[in-house]
């Protein structure tokens, strides 16, 4: 592939011992919505938190728009999950859209005019600049999603990488933030999103990428969803064992449940 | 006079301890400053066994050491061995504190130390101790200074940090994505905490500075939404709490510190019932 704006190589990645990733290996097209999909646990977010430098892998490379992550970061912008903060934080949502323009090198630095202008020309572009000064712990769910697209948005990267956008919002937000990723693609911006439904993935993205811990498969839409890849991601006999042993293994320890939890969603 | 210095030395470890604790409650790291109050027990006989003085110099900085080795064990076995980070501070700061105690036992004949004396200074003794110049200059309490200087630490460090201590406090994973050392943020927040910790309760006692860092905070968290009115009102609680507990404890002829630390909690207990947005009445009532 000609200049690929992810690689990804012979990537590991376990926790606890227990591979969340293997041996993942594919190159991603510029310009594209890219979807990953997966049933649940089946390595997505570790992936995408790999790709942002987040989680140390095993074995195996990352390479963005052909470098190292730390030379291209301005370049990319990461939209976690929303259930990873505090949303009863004291701070506003101008406050949280500004963290988009914090650079690493002028930490001590006030933030200037044009960082503002851009917070606010990110709020536009997610409809919510009316609630520029409203509390985060006002807002319903797909407005906390716009908020965290805005504060990306405000990046101005090239690349995005959001984890799950598209949870737990309502109709309305889903068509706007779908509407907004084709927009940003029409400029020319790569977006990586991390996505749950496969009914809706089909119509949403141009690529995909089938995960479930090893890659099953990456490539346009098209080829990707038959029914071959999808019963090798989805059914299958191993994740019907594994279901099984995850539920033995939480009944075993109560304690750990917990622990279950945030495993199944890295 | 004297109840001017205390109240000033309750007033001074109430703004210091208030202002770090905001961030260590958003951050579910409250005990800390508990952690830390214990912890540096074995430092404080370490210091004290090499250098053979009570100076305090020496002191502080072995307490200090230990208070910022408390913060890097309690990180440590929260990250790697993936322990709740309440009970990563219950392991770290009981095993450290036995160290110490051990310490002290184990030297019992060369270590002149008073355990209760090191973790309940007594505020009442702070104007006692005056910092009197070569000449005879009388330039008042010696704790008020070394408060003083270390309440200046404090507000330089978030007054220059505070967009970093905001973003990592908010969302330390985030922070990291756009290349912002998260544990850079961490441990000098640690450290000045640790550094606040040592040098407030060695004035006023550690339930004191445990108050200080946790409850303040809390009332103002109670009461609004935005950050800097966080750190700003739970500063001012701190005061209150300082000059109010005075006035109990002389009324009452009773402990200072416990007084002050009784009215910080008669304060939370009062938000808690009448805050506007939060307060249990104003909830029954609009139900």
């Amino acid at each position: 592939m000609k200049n690929p704006i992810i690689e990804v190589h012979n990537l590991t990645v376990s926790y606890n011992k227990r591979p969340v990733l293997w041996d993942v290996d594919y190159e991603l097209p510029p310009g594209q919505l890219i979807g990953v999909l997966g049933p649940n646990g089946s390595g997505k977010t570790t992936m995408l938190k790999t790709i942002m430098g987040l989680i140390r892998p095993d074995s195996g490379f990352v390479e963005v728009m052909g470098k190292k992550l730390d030379e291209v970061r301005d370049k990319v912008s990461y939209v976690p999950q929303r259930e990873s903060v505090d949303w009863d934080f004291p701070a506003n949502v101008m406050d949280v859209v500004l963290m988009g323009r914090y650079n690493p090198k002028h930490m001590f630095r006030r933030l200037s005019k044009e960082d503002r202008e851009l917070a606010v020309a990110a709020l536009e572009k997610v409809n919510m600049l009316p609630f520029a000064e409203r509390q985060i712990s006002q807002l319903s769910g797909g407005q906390q999603q716009r908020v965290f697209i805005a504060r990306a948005l405000a990046r101005q990267a090239d690349l995005y990488l959001m984890d799950e956008p598209f949870a737990g919002v309502d109709a309305a937000s889903e068509e706007s933030i779908l509407e907004l990723l084709t927009g940003m693609k029409a400029e020319g911006k790569s977006i990586m999103v991390v996505h749950h439904d496969l009914q809706t993935a089909r119509n949403f993205f141009d690529w995909i990428i089938l995960l479930n811990t090893s890659l099953v498969a990456s490539g346009p839409v098209n080829e990707v969803f038959t029914e071959q890849n999808l019963q090798a991601a989805y059914g299958g006999k191993l994740t019907v064992l594994s279901q099984i042993a995850d539920l033995v293994a939480s009944k075993a320890f109560p304690l750990r449940e917990k622990g279950l939890q945030d495993r199944e969603k890295l | 006079m004297n109840e001017f210095y205390t109240i000033l030395t309750g007033s001074l470890v109430a703004i210091s301890c208030s202002l770090l604790g905001s961030f260590l409650i958003l951050r579910k790291m409250a005990m800390v400053g508990d952690a830390i109050s214990h912890a540096v027990l074995p430092g404080i006989v370490i210091a004290y066994l090499l250098g053979e003085t009570r100076e305090m110099i020496p002191m502080l900085i072995g307490a200090a050491a230990f208070g910022v080795l408390t913060t890097v064990l309690i990180e440590l076995f929260h990250k790697k061995a993936r322990l709740q980070t309440d009970a990563s501070i219950g392991i770290t700061f009981t095993f450290l504190f036995a160290l110490g105690i051990i310490l002290i036992s184990a030297f019992a004949g060369q270590v002149d130390l008073d355990q209760d004396c090191v973790l309940y200074g007594d505020i009442a003794m702070v104007p006692l101790d005056l910092w009197i110049t070569d000449a005879g200059l009388n330039l008042g309490p010696r704790q008020v200074w070394i408060l003083g200087v270390n309440l200046l630490v404090v507000l330089a460090f978030i007054l220059i940090g505070y967009k970093g201590l905001f973003i990592t406090t908010f969302h330390e994973e985030y922070a990291a994505t756009v290349g912002i050392a998260a544990g850079f943020w961490h441990y000098s927040l640690m450290s000045t905490v640790s550094l606040t910790t040592v040098v407030s309760f060695e004035s006023v006692g550690a339930i004191l500075v445990v108050a200080f860092l946790v409850v303040p905070p809390a009332t103002a968290y109670l009461l609004t939404e935005k950050l800097p009115v966080m750190l700003g009102l739970s500063a001012l609680f701190g005061v209150i709490s300082a000059i109010l507990g005075n006035m109990l404890a002389t009324w009452l002829d009773g402990s200072i510190a416990g007084a002050m630390t009784a009215v910080a909690g008669g304060l939370f207990l009062l938000t808690f019932l009448f805050s506007p947005k939060q307060g249990i009445l104003m909830r029954l009532k609009f139900r």
